[in-house]
């Protein structure tokens, strides 16, 4: 699947969108982010704060318990502030 | 085009005549423009806002049909900019239509109150003392909640 980063997460992580295939234990958001911190320094330090962190499946807004089987993309971003 | 979403400047008084001339006669129409803020005491250079086209087009029509149906408008709209945007420049759009002013007006506020915090824009301001993101506000969350 591919992973989006937006605004100060991707300007962090120092990438914009990655390919990943995780394992099939990581059901859930919040397991994904688990996984990619596991394998990442940097990702892990991003992250640290989950309160800071949205996410989106296939362009749809989901909390971090949402599954993600199936998922073409899933973005990762901070709180937005549009308007 | 009820939802807009664009690196393009727009024309916030050609928008608004469009809006009314397709409006049918509805009796009140509120248009609301946010601009990009520099004052003297927090000079700004530019805002350039990040953005998700796709989640933002899904966010924003299903923000704009939650506004019609609880506002029952009779119709509504928004267009919001992305990109680098000079101080003065128009960031956001929403346009309602009502048959009465005040559901008009709520619409509209419903409207600017969800994008601050449910659409994909991040806004990175500059100024003289450098670059930041900025920080979501607490007014904008409880702004939000008071609908809910």
């Amino acid at each position: 699947m591919k992973i989006l980063y937006f605004a100060w997460l991707r300007e962090r992580l120092n990438r914009g969108e990655e390919e990943v295939s995780p394992p099939a234990e990581v059901v859930t958001i919040s397991d994904l982010i688990d996984w990619l911190a596991s394998r990442d320094e940097a990702f892990a330090h991003a992250v640290a704060k989950r309160s800071l962190i949205r996410a989106a499946v296939d362009a749809r807004l989901v909390p971090h318990d949402a599954a993600i089987a199936g998922a073409k993309v899933v973005a990762l971003f901070p709180p937005m502030t549009g308007g | 085009m009820p939802v807009r979403v664009t690196t393009a400047p727009f024309d916030p008084g050609a928008e608004t005549n469009a809006f009314l001339a397709a409006g049918q006669g509805a009796g009140a129409a509120v248009t609301f423009t946010g601009v990009v803020r520099s004052t003297a005491e927090d000079p700004v250079t530019s805002l350039t806002l990040e953005c998700y086209p796709e989640l933002a087009i899904n966010q924003l029509e299903a923000i704009l049909a939650e506004a019609i149906a609880r506002f029952e408008l009779v119709a509504a709209s928004v267009i919001h900019r992305y990109g680098k945007l000079a101080p003065g420049e128009p960031i956001v759009q929403v346009m309602t239509l009502s048959p009465h002013r005040a559901a008009a007006f709520r619409g509209a506020e419903f409207l600017m109150d969800y994008l601050k915090t449910d659409a994909p824009f991040w806004k990175q301001e500059s100024g003289p003392e450098g670059t930041i993101w900025v920080a979501p506000r607490e007014e904008d969350d409880s702004a939000r909640a008071r609908w809910s």
